[in-house]
């Protein structure tokens, strides 16, 4: 890391583990013949977002993340993979519920359950970057709301 | 180079100060420009000594700024060559100018079926009035499309301009690619064939010698905060005829000439444009603008740029993994480098670089269209001006150094 950066909004920004996701992403490899196929885009910023998600039991059994964007955009995505993965629909729904929630109050404490998505917390603080950091899961949303609705491919745009 | 930075950086006050503790590196020249301390000391006069309204009051004051606004008027007119101060009308700004003409003429004059033709690199403002005018009225679009190098196509305008089209609107350099496009060429084309051009000049007049005449215009937009001067001024030059013949754009005070209580008649070209009571305080600042451009004179501000770039490319050059877009020749091209670095997205680029006191934009500088002729979501774009040195580019290098450490993967060597 340079040293020549001390502020410490922007340690809250890029923190390791961030990085780590950016540079390392998670289920990255796309899932071959997935259940439900939910690509988000944000005009505004040109970040693109595909999640293949399978299904079994009433819980997310597989999910890869693909697209491009900004490293808040691959960071929140692949935390996303990690987090979410054998978690009942149910559960994941709540956990995007907290994540959103954590975007806008910067200052609030964050719940247990979103685990390593805690790092995302210092993007609340720059809020031209904050859709970075959301746009994998308002596209997971509309991927579960697709397979309530028994389709099988969705686009979600910002 | 006749342009002397270190004088002309003691002109500019926001030049001293520093961002996140770095001097202020200000490569952000094609979004708006800083401003030398005369148009800020304009400004200040204004207000401090002479304010009123203009065309109104008998009065020492109203009589003062109405000089004052309408000797800027013939500025203008003699900035970019015009024949007269009546081809001039004020603005807010670029995008209001051209949506002047779109619904000024365009409504009035197309009809179904005619064609506009426009390019594949040009800013939403003159794109998107155009595609709301088309929709109303039945007309199609046409698209002049770019080469690998930044270039336009010259067998499209060959194709597309022809006995449907009716105007040529046009950006005069790129605000992206930088790239200078042959726009009296595609003038003389589209006049044999009775169409119109509007150029965009947004980025042209600030940074190159422009003159309409030499370039048979019919119409010329611009913005003065594009070029030293204040926000909330813009220019739209125009024939006189078409200004006679266009219908009003905004309607009320000022620009009419007799008011009955079911109908009035307009009043004069250029104030049949200009309804209500304009930027009076900022139209006087510009002037100033006008004057320290005027003394530097805008072929050598043109020489300047030109070895800004061949520098900055340079430099850039040796980025590991950087794409630049845009004519490889300086000589094709503007005071702007569009750019990619592999594994670094442009706004985490920017993010970093404004920690290191550079201010470049990031995004897709209101060019959707081209950033998917480009095949990418985004660039960064370093663009330059009159106060910048090749020293500058120091910071801008060793902030996309700290980047690339930063985001890229370290590399695995093995064993
Ligand atoms: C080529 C070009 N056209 C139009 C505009 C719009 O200018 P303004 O925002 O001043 O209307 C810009 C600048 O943003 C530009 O670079």
């Amino acid at each position: 890391m340079p040293q020549s950066i001390p502020e410490p909004e922007f340690d809250e920004l890029y923190r390791e583990l961030i990085l780590d996701h950016y540079r390392n992403p998670r289920h990255s490899e796309p899932l071959a013949d997935a259940d439900v196929v939910a690509e988000g885009y944000n005009p505004l910023c040109g970040d693109e977002v595909e999640l293949r998600i399978d299904f079994k039991n009433g819980s997310v059994s597989d999910l890869s993340f693909g697209g491009r964007g900004c490293s808040i955009s691959r960071a929140s995505g692949s935390i996303m993979t990690d987090l979410v993965i054998g978690k009942p629909v149910a559960d994941v729904r709540k956990l995007s519920e907290l994540f959103n929630k954590m975007m806008t109050d910067p200052e609030a404490e964050v719940p247990e359950e979103l685990g390593d998505l805690e790092a995302l917390q210092g993007v609340a603080k720059f809020p031209v970057r904050v859709k970075c950091a959301t746009l994998a899961w308002h596209t997971l949303e509309d991927g579960l709301k697709q397979r309530d609705e028994g389709g099988h491919a969705v686009r979600h745009e910002e | 180079m006749t342009i002397d930075t270190k004088r002309i950086r003691e002109d500019f006050p926001i030049l001293k100060r520093e961002v996140h503790g770095k001097p202020l590196v200000y490569l952000d020249n094609a979004a708006t420009t800083q401003k030398p301390q005369v148009v800020i000391d304009a400004l200040v006069e204004y207000y401090s000594s002479y304010n009123a309204n203009i065309h109104r009051g008998i009065h020492a004051l109203a009589e003062e700024a109405t000089g004052k606004y309408e000797a800027t008027r013939q500025k203008v007119a003699d900035f970019i060559g015009a024949p007269d101060a009546s081809n001039i009308v004020f603005t807010r700004n670029t995008t209001e100018s051209i949506n002047l003409v779109a619904q000024a003429w365009g409504r009035k004059f197309l009809s179904a079926g005619d064609e506009i033709v426009l390019s594949t690199m040009e800013h939403h403002s003159n794109l998107v009035p155009w595609q709301i005018l088309a929709k109303e009225k039945g007309l199609t679009l046409r698209f002049i499309d770019i080469d690998d190098d930044g270039q336009l196509v010259a067998a499209d305008i060959e194709r597309y301009i022809g006995e449907k089209t009716k105007l040529v609107a046009i950006t005069h350099m790129s605000n992206v690619l930088g790239t200078i496009n042959p726009v009296r060429e595609i003038a003389d084309r589209a006049h044999q064939h009775g169409a119109l051009v509007l150029l965009d000049g947004a980025q042209s007049v600030p940074h190159l010698p422009v003159d309409v005449q030499e370039l048979d215009c019919d119409f010329l937009a611009f913005s003065a905060h594009k070029m030293l001067g204040p926000t909330g001024v813009g220019v739209l030059y125009a024939r006189k005829e078409l200004l006679e013949e266009m219908d009003p754009f905004m309607s009320g005070g000022e620009m009419i000439r007799r008011v009955e209580l079911e109908e009035s008649t307009w009043n004069d070209v250029p104030w049949k444009f200009e309804a209500g009571t304009p930027n009076i305080g900022d139209v006087c600042a510009f002037s100033a603008s006008l004057d320290y451009l005027s003394d530097l004179g805008m072929e050598n501000v043109r020489a300047h740029e030109i070895e800004l770039v061949q520098e900055a490319v340079r430099r850039l050059q040796n980025v590991p993994g950087i794409t630049i877009y845009g004519p490889e020749s300086a000589a094709s091209k503007g005071g702007v480098v569009a750019f990619n670095i592999e594994d670094i997205h442009p706004h985490d680029l920017g993010t970093v670089l404004d920690r290191h006191g550079v201010a470049i934009r990031a995004g897709h500088h209101c060019a959707q269209p081209l950033m998917k002729r480009l095949d990418v979501v985004a660039t960064g774009r370093a663009s330059f001006y009159v106060y910048n040195e090749p020293t500058e580019f120091d910071a801008l290098i060793e902030g996309i150094e700290a980047a690339a450490r930063l985001f890229r993967a370290p590399v695995h060597t093995g064993a």
